[in-house]
């Protein structure tokens, strides 16, 4: 039998009642959306106080998700970097192999408790789409998926995943055609259903109340992390790590260690071909202010405001925008920001690979690669706790390409 | 209010009319083609709006989507805007002239320097679409201070109490989203529109404009009888791609779309 968990239920370093982190975050949305938002943000905070709700997340985390995840020591990694202990947080392990189902499941309920029939959401890399989709079969919702014309063709094992769950995957050919279109895409067609539809968003970005309710239903990650990490080590980690493209698994692990004034929190962002180029997707790094999707953080765009396109290899983090909450961790020194090459992440990809047999995702692969960097650094009696936000299946592709695999000469 | 929106709704009431406000996005197909495009629609509208390019119009339908990325695939800068602004502004001195998009482009110029362009250019009005009252903190003390008026939207899913919050922000006119859509969708239900009109106008005394989804003649003079004026985009903008290898076509398309609906409106 799994072990129960008691999550601390309190929001900690709420938004004011506007939605605003600092300066970032707000509702900048169209007045068709206002109403509607609002509505999700009264359902969201009622359900919060309501134990009934909570009984019902966490039971479907513990038993259909299958939380908590393990904290894996990982000793032969640690060996062969040689420096502080490596500490992985295993959300690759959690159904559908990401962290993004915590999220899902949190607001299918959200959208069940209002009353809504039908699901939408945005997807990049397929992930949150996947989660989506799996949640709308096992709550009988009805479920549109959009997508960018080029994600779907980056990701085709995700798509047939959720055709298979029962989800419509809608193709969307404006701009170009990646997650930011999708997003554009999901937020017309909701204006004109939000009487019956809901739109799941999938990262901690968005109108408020998305980037709080998000981040709510991600802390479950580094809740876990935090009281495994003290009873297997006997102390806390010194670093602890996590990617970022919206910030959905970054803020999951990171938010509950904010108040440990001495653990040094990193968000390490996809540095593509390098942060010299204009192909990257650093936007805390490389990017400023700007309102896209709904609310204030960082962007990238250009001189006079138009966004730019993003590059990853990893297509869960190819996003030119960032959430708000973390743009103001940045900007109060609470929250340091590093970032991995394309080629970083697939030598790290490699490394966890072949050290521990654990095939992580692109995206948790940018956390390793800066991980082991900075553990390189640190001495052996300290700990670096690194977040693998996801498994790596679906990017066999991308790596055998990378990699250059042939079939023939390899096997 | 600017007196330059007021003298426009009064200067219609004198004619016991609605006002005609027609849209169209600047720099699309390019920024020459535009501009005269811009002066064609301006013989015929009491208002022209002023669309800003913008790389992500999520509050957009296909139609207004598309006239962004040709404008910006034409390499329509900020600037070419408010020059084109400038140039109906010097050939239309009556004319109200309203810029309209995102927040992104402005915050990113600042609005104080926006605000600035704008009333040199000879703007009289911003809407922005995705900044809404409740963060209007960001421009609205900047556009008071330059007389630049700041148009709000209200639409179907706004409540009584959104409705107040909006009059007290707003100013020029209000801008009734008909639909709870993205531009250009089918328009709604006729009689719920009026009534909401009616019902808006028992929070404010500023003129309510009704748009997004008016693409007929027809549709323009029902929606005359009960609104101060009318919003015509879309429509408007569908003219270009129709013709986009035949400029004088265009424009004289242009010229009769905007000649029916001004018709449509003054009847």
């Amino acid at each position: 039998m799994r072990e129960h968990f008691e999550y601390d239920l309190s929001i900690k370093h709420a938004p004011d009642d506007g939605g605003h982190f600092g300066q970032y975050g707000g509702r900048f949305a169209a007045e068709t959306l206002m109403q509607p938002l609002k509505e999700i943000e009264d359902a969201f905070f009622e359900a919060w106080a309501d134990p009934e709700f909570h009984q019902e997340r966490l039971d479907l985390l513990k038993n259909y998700v299958g939380r908590q995840t393990p904290l894996y020591h990982a000793k032969q990694l640690t060996k062969e970097v040689g420096g502080a202990q490596i500490y992985l947080k295993r959300e690759d392990l959690n159904h559908t192999g990401a962290h993004k189902v915590n999220n899902t499941i949190g607001q299918a309920l959200l959208a069940r408790r209002m009353g809504k029939k039908k699901v939408i959401a945005e997807t990049g890399a397929g992930q949150h789409g996947v989660a989506t989709a799996t949640v709308a079969a096992m709550f009988n919702m009805q479920c549109d998926i959009y997508m960018g014309r080029e994600d779907i063709r980056r990701q085709a094992p995700n798509v047939f995943r959720m055709k298979l769950l029962g989800a419509n995957v809608i193709p969307v050919d404006s701009g170009s055609a990646t997650l930011k279109d999708a997003v554009n895409e999901a937020l017309r067609v909701w204006v004109a259903s939000c009487e019956d539809t809901y739109y799941i968003f999938g990262t901690a970005a968005g109108p408020h109340p998305f980037p709080l309710m998000v981040r709510q239903f991600h802390t479950v990650i580094g809740q876990e992390a935090r009281a495994q990490c003290l009873a297997q080590a006997g102390k806390l980690p010194n670093v602890a790590v996590a990617c970022v493209g919206g910030g959905s698994n970054a803020v999951g692990l990171l938010h509950p260690f904010w108040d440990d004034e001495n653990i040094r929190l990193v968000a390490v962002e996809a540095g593509g071909y390098g942060l010299n180029t204009d192909e990257h997707a650093a936007s805390l790094a490389k990017g400023k202010p700007g309102i896209i999707h709904g609310s204030l953080s960082y962007v990238l765009d250009d001189d006079e405001g138009q966004i730019s396109e993003a590059h990853s290899i990893s297509a869960g983090l190819d996003y030119p925008g960032v959430g708000p909450e973390l743009a103001h961790m940045m900007d109060i020194g609470r929250l340091d920001i590093d970032s991995a090459t394309d080629d970083d992440a697939l030598q790290a990809f490699k490394a966890l690979t072949k050290a521990e047999g654990i095939i992580p995702a692109l995206e948790s692969s940018h956390a390793l690669a800066a991980g082991m960097r900075i553990a390189s650094d640190m001495t052996p009696n300290q700990i670096v706790l690194i977040n693998l936000s996801g498994r790596g299946d679906k990017d066999l592709n991308t790596v055998m390409n990378k990699f250059g695999f042939d079939m023939e000469a390899d096997v | 209010m600017s007196s330059q929106l007021s003298h426009v709704f009064k200067r219609c009431a004198d004619e016991n009319r609605a006002a005609l406000v027609g849209y169209l996005t600047a720099g699309d197909p390019n920024v020459s083609i535009s501009k005269a495009l811009m002066l064609t629609l301006a013989e015929q509208v009491d208002i022209i709006e002023i669309g800003m390019p913008f790389s992500d119009p999520a509050a957009d339908g296909p139609v207004i989507q598309a006239a962004s990325e040709r404008a910006l695939a034409a390499g329509t800068h900020i600037s070419d805007v408010f020059a084109i602004a400038k140039e109906v502004r010097q050939t239309h001195p009556d004319i109200g002239i309203v810029l309209m998009g995102y927040a992104n482009i402005p915050y990113t110029m600042g609005f104080d320097t926006f605000a600035q362009n704008a009333v040199d250019a000879g703007v009289d009005a911003v809407l922005l679409v995705d900044i809404p009252p409740e963060e209007g903190g960001l421009c609205d003390a900047v556009f008071q201070a330059y007389g630049l008026d700041r148009i709000l939207l209200l639409s179907p899913t706004s409540t009584q109490e959104r409705i107040k919050l909006v009059s007290r922000h707003a100013s020029g006119f209000i801008y009734y989203v008909s639909l709870n859509g993205i531009t250009g969708a089918d328009m709604g239900d006729m009689k719920a529109i009026q009534e909401q009109v009616a019902c808006i106008r028992e929070h404010t005394d500023l003129p309510v404009c009704v748009g997004f989804g008016v693409k007929t003649p027809e549709q323009a003079a029902s929606v005359a009888h009960f609104a101060d004026g009318v919003v015509v985009g879309s429509h408007f903008v569908g003219q270009i791609p129709q013709y986009l290898s035949q400029d004088k076509v265009m424009k004289s398309s242009m010229g009769q779309a905007a000649q029916a609906m001004k018709a449509a409106v003054i009847a």
